[in-house]
């Protein structure tokens, strides 16, 4: 038998490797533990996995600087993570306690860390596109070098803000980069059934002037490198980039889904043939990275992921006197004198 | 003392806070080079220039996205929605998005932006141009309301609202931006959550709001002349923050109490008045709390028509005259 070749590093270093990697199992773990606790009871409300679709959150945050804005869906929890967000934050939060990102105000919906960037996950379709245009008219009317990243999915395709937003964002030049998680299905329907297009985001590109931008989700080397240049083209002032990453999603469309909807063996193959973990972790091989270097990442990652739920465990429910605080600027609710 | 039209105070507020706060920049359709379509906003463009004053496609959801976008990030944006009618293709943003994400993100996300609206009706538009929406922006939390009856208000609470830290609906009356006032040169600035008694009497209340005022002021001139009748008329200016004590103070006083309201009747503002009034001020009052409010109908475009949907100075006179006789 044939050994295979050791591929040798390309514009892609061993260390981002192995930092894409990393990213993209932590997301995998922290899922996993977010659909645990819920059967264990303990996430509360309702949650939207990105299992199956961790690439494209890797794969974008890893090319991104530190002050650049990321706005999120509902199904946010793996971009939030992956700037960087604490996990006993990201899980608190889920399971509504007063460790929370959002110290339980919020849920899983509407993760929040903007000191890692994370400019808030919006549970209403498209409502983040135009705000993420909005940051980005900030940073070109201020001088500032940061980008805008919105991440949304298939779904969000067929509202009116989408259109809106691109349509600004071309208009005034903005430093805003639109990332369509294609992951076939609009909740629980499958997109092509219900769209117009073939390509939901990259066949409506030029409507708006853009280049018609479509890659493999599920391979974050691909993401990373599609997504370096659409930071570098919002940096040097040549406006917004529209991609639609393919990509499948593993779990329901929220934790009350238990995906009826898929023809027979989809799932299994997507799984079994093209899940982004697995994948990866065979490319780092390729590339002649040790397999106990994978496994150390893998460890310290569970290790986290456990550390971090048993904190939220014991973290208490928040306090019942900050059921009136931020509502107004100055902290309180007043709304009379 | 400078002699303004109540459109020419927009602009000149807007000027004043652009020209101190660099952070502050104005974006909408037609407000740059047109100058607005009820030219509130001449003279911005050609002053600022299209960096600050920026003219946007016709795309609401757009515009309210931008602006707060941009406020999360640092700046103090003022976006007009042409007509308060509209607020209802984006009214996703005023009332799940600017409105909460300070809440649901505990603190961490800022909106310190300025909606400007042209409001209410008299202008024969009919019923998708006419609307007086303001309480529906009065029904949500985490945002405050705004609504100038003169030019002098319109500068001082317009600066008010640029320079406020939360998100601001400011409703400009389309039917009171011709009308002149005195308005304060220099620097102006006024406080938001303060109502304003604009004419004293002891025999009655009126609370009311924007083009309502005027009315109110002019029938309860007529009831003094006519019938002997002195009636305190209270100018609310901002429906969130409510000034409840200078109300209650009034109605304490006179011990009647009526409110004039230009949104159509059901859960208007006049209801959450008089039912706060009703809680705490019971036994001061001398009779019923009355509403003189536009009936519940779309607002039709004919004048004849428009002109008895809308209360009048006669209806707010006749109908306090009934009630007081």
């Amino acid at each position: 038998m044939a050994t295979k070749q050791t591929l040798q590093n390309d514009d892609i270093n061993e260390k981002k490797r192995l930092e894409l990697y990393n990213t993209q199992y932590l997301i995998r773990v922290a899922e996993q533990r977010a659909y645990d606790l819920f059967l264990e009871n303990l996430v509360k409300g309702t949650s939207h996995l990105s299992l199956g679709q961790e690439a494209i959150a890797s794969g974008f945050a890893n090319a991104m600087q530190e002050n650049d804005k990321s706005f999120c869906t509902y199904r946010g929890h793996a971009h939030t993570l992956a700037r960087g967000a604490s996990v006993v934050g990201v899980l608190g939060e889920l399971m509504q306690r007063d460790c929370g990102l959002m110290r339980g105000k919020g849920g899983s919906m509407h993760l929040t860390d903007t000191s890692k960037g994370v400019m808030g996950s919006y549970a209403i379709i498209g409502a983040h596109l135009p705000m993420a245009v909005g940051s980005a008219w900030r940073a070109q009317y201020l001088g500032h070098d940061d980008v805008a990243t919105v991440f949304f999915g298939d779904g969000t395709t067929n509202i009116g803000a989408f259109h809106e937003a691109l349509n600004y964002a071309v208009v005034y030049k903005l430093p805003v980069v639109f990332v369509c998680e294609n992951n076939n299905y609009m909740e629980y329907t499958h997109i092509e059934s219900i769209t117009a297009v073939k390509n939901p985001a990259a066949d409506r590109a030029s409507a708006y002037g853009l280049e018609s931008i479509i890659i493999d989700g599920n391979d974050a080397d691909e993401v990373y490198r599609t997504a370096q240049k659409a930071y570098e083209k919002a940096r040097a002032g040549e406006g917004p980039s529209l991609i639609e990453c393919k990509t499948y999603r593993q779990s329901g469309h929220s934790r009350a889904d238990p995906g009826a909807y898929r023809p027979k063996g989809e799932l299994e193959h997507w799984k079994k043939n093209n899940d982004p973990i697995t994948r990866y972790r065979e490319r780092l091989i390729e590339f002649g990275i040790k397999q106990n270097v994978i496994n150390d990442i893998e460890d310290n990652v569970k290790d986290l992921v456990d550390q971090a739920t048993e904190k939220a465990k014991n973290s208490p429910v928040p306090p019942e006197d900050i059921l009136t605080t931020n509502v107004y600027a100055n902290g309180g609710w007043a709304w009379r004198n | 003392m400078a002699q303004l039209t109540y459109r020419e105070a927009v602009a000149a507020a807007i000027a004043q806070e652009m020209e101190r706060d660099e952070t502050v920049a104005f974006i909408g359709e037609d407000v740059a080079r047109a100058g607005g379509v009820f030219k509130a906003t001449v003279g911005l463009f050609d002053k600022f220039g299209p960096r600050r004053v920026i003219d946007t496609p016709i795309s609401e959801q757009a515009i309210l996205g931008a602006a707060m976008g941009a406020a999360m990030t640092g700046m103090r944006p003022i976006a007009e929605i042409m007509f308060s009618d509209f607020l209802a293709v984006c009214w996703d943003f005023v009332a799940n998005e600017m409105s909460k994400s300070r809440y649901m993100s505990d603190g961490q996300l800022k909106c310190p932006l300025v909606v400007r609206t042209g409001n209410g009706g008299g202008s024969r538009f009919g019923a998708q141009h006419s609307q007086s929406i303001e309480n529906w922006a009065m029904a949500i939390p985490g945002i405050k309301v705004v609504a100038p009856s003169t030019p002098a208000d319109v500068k001082g609470l317009l600066a008010a609202s640029i320079r406020d830290n939360d998100p601001v609906i400011f409703f400009e009356h389309k039917s009171l931006y011709a009308v002149k006032g005195e308005v304060p040169e220099g620097e102006y600035v006024d406080t938001l959550g303060t109502a304003k008694v604009v004419r004293e009497g002891k025999d009655a209340t009126i609370i009311a709001l924007a083009l309502m005022v005027p009315r109110a002021i002019a029938a309860a001139d007529k009831l003094m002349q006519e019938h002997g009748i002195d009636i305190e008329v209270v100018d609310l200016r901002t429906l969130v923050p409510l000034d409840m004590k200078t109300i209650s103070k009034s109605v304490s006083k006179t011990g009647r109490l009526f409110t004039v309201e230009e949104n159509p009747r059901l859960c208007g503002w006049g209801a959450e008045i008089v039912s706060i009034v009703v809680d705490e001020l019971f036994w001061d009052l001398d009779g019923p709390a009355v509403r003189i409010t536009t009936p519940h109908i779309p607002l039709p475009a004919a004048d004849n028509l428009e002109d008895i949907a809308i209360p009048s100075v006669d209806r707010i006179y006749n109908k306090i005259l009934e009630v007081l006789k």
